[in-house]
């Protein structure tokens, strides 16, 4: 059966975007049929995280207007066939969704892939919210420090009571994602550690993606990093992320670079 | 719930004073059960059962009497009497508007005088009972507030805002497992979190009222 997943956060710059393209590619890259859908209306983003940005002919705003049929607007991935993007309109804003347009083109994603992907806003506003109300499981973005870990606070809330699932009295699946995570600065105490965020949130905890080099320049090439760089530590941490969405029981630990002696002896860069 | 009229002297006048009202609010006694009080009425009033007999031609339905004189005759037509009380029936005040033909309200479950949480209070999300005392299987976020009337239980960390005795009850307290609070409240004598004593931070701590001062202990 089809699961409709959010990526949301609340606050901005914590890595929905990147996420929503790493688990859809990993989850693609297991097997499974996948559809990664941009509701950042007006800021569109993941076409370019996904390298599809010069193959945008209709938008996800197009599809919700009926102006254009889904088969249109869907973009395929060049390197994975299985997985696919409905990309936002960068020309629109938000209030050009509607709620029935969004429950139809959701309805009309369910029957052709395993896993709907929304890449929900920043923000609590209606885009966010349209983003959330038709997802079975939420996957909660946030980064080791409070501003991020309150705004997902809020965000679990509004999964608790904004969404469909929530009127019909049904619960959403929730799951935390940590990102950008240096060990040894939370080690230092210069960042909230994984056990302070899971105090606070009190979700179960789906992966602990390091703050790395390769999620940047995977994002720089157009790639989900679980393509660009598939045995980097990022990669394998949402691998595993992925494999956990599918049901599977992983340990979570916390990603260490593999380095050498010397790099572990200059590893603190100078700011 | 049964209506209570009371008739005064003179009775022109009172049913004058009616058939205006009955005029303002047609269907206001439609099915609704009335208890006359004839407590009013001295002895010697004429004609008791005719007076009843013009309510029930106003479409009034007479299902008892109330301080009815033993020496009136053909009262018990109108329901057994119902022995005279101190205390007749409340006042009430008639709307001055028809009501509005809306179905009679369900049956309310007796109102519960606290409110239990299984859930995590989180930020953003406000939590008000008025009636009574809150309890809370979780924690408070930052951000998050929670207001009762009465006293306020957390078991978890209070990290947003507590503010208890809403409608001015003093004795009301506030208690939580770890106290990392943003705001304290009882009966509007607040703290914020600059105030509070540094060493309590973190611990199982409860606060009241003395006079008007906040009081704030460890419990463990």
């Amino acid at each position: 059966m089809a699961k409709v997943l959010v990526v949301t956060s609340g606050k901005g710059g914590v890595g929905k975007t990147t996420s929503t393209a790493a688990l859809g590619a990993a989850l693609a890259q297991n097997g499974a049929n996948v559809v990664v859908v941009d509701f950042d209306v007006g800021l569109r983003n993941l076409d370019l995280v996904m390298g599809a940005e010069r193959r945008v002919v209709y938008d996800l705003i197009n599809v919700v207007q009926g102006d254009a049929k889904l088969a249109q607007a869907l973009i395929r991935d060049k390197r994975i066939e299985n997985l696919s993007l409905l990309p936002a309109s960068q020309t629109r804003d938000k209030d050009a969704l509607t709620n029935e347009g969004v429950a139809r083109v959701i309805g009309e994603l369910r029957e052709k892939f395993d896993w709907v992907i929304c890449d929900s806003p920043a923000g609590i506003e209606k885009g966010a919210m349209l983003a959330m109300y038709h997802a079975d499981v939420a996957v909660v973005v946030t980064n080791p420090e409070v501003s991020s870990v309150r705004d997902s606070d809020r965000i679990i809330g509004m999964l608790d009571s904004k969404t469909a699932r929530a009127e019909k009295g049904e619960r959403v699946e929730k799951h935390l994602l940590l990102t950008r995570y240096d060990p040894g600065r939370a080690a230092r105490g210069e960042m909230l550690n994984v056990d302070d965020v899971l105090e606070i949130l009190s979700i179960p905890l789906l992966g602990i993606i390091p703050e790395s080099q390769e999620v940047l320049q995977a994002s720089n090439i157009g790639s989900p990093v679980t393509l660009a760089n598939p045995n980097g530590v990022a990669a394998r941490a949402y691998f595993e992320a992925a494999r956990r969405l599918g049901g599977e029981k992983i340990e979570v630990v916390v990603p260490m670079e593999r380095k050498g002696f010397i790099s572990r002896l200059f590893g603190r860069r100078v700011a | 719930m049964a209506l209570v009229l009371a008739p005064e002297l003179p009775l022109p006048t009172w049913l004058a004073a009616l058939d205006a009202q009955i005029a303002r609010a047609p269907t206001f006694f439609d099915g609704r059960p009335v208890v006359t009080d004839l407590g009013a009425l001295p002895a010697g009033t004429p004609d008791v059962a005719g007076f009843l007999k013009s309510l029930e031609e106003r479409g009034i339905r007479i299902i008892g009497t109330e301080g009815a004189h033993p020496s009136w005759s053909g009262i018990e037509a109108w329901g057994r009497p119902f022995p005279a009380t101190n205390k007749p029936g409340r006042p009430m005040t008639i709307p001055d508007e028809a009501p509005k033909n809306t179905p009679a309200p369900a049956p309310v479950a007796a109102e519960a005088s606290s409110l239990v949480l299984d859930e995590p209070v989180r930020s953003g999300q406000s939590v008000v009972f008025e009636r009574g005392d809150v309890t809370i299987l979780g924690s408070v976020a930052s951000g998050a507030e929670v207001m009762a009337g009465g006293s306020i239980h957390i078991y978890g960390a209070l990290r947003g805002r507590a503010i208890a005795g809403l409608a001015g009850n003093s004795k009301a307290r506030i208690f939580c497992r770890k106290m990392q609070a943003e705001l304290l409240a009882i009966d509007g004598v607040y703290q914020t979190a600059d105030d509070m004593p540094a060493a309590l931070v973190g611990r199982a701590v409860q606060a009241w009222l003395e006079g008007e001062q906040m009081k704030m202990t460890a419990l463990d």
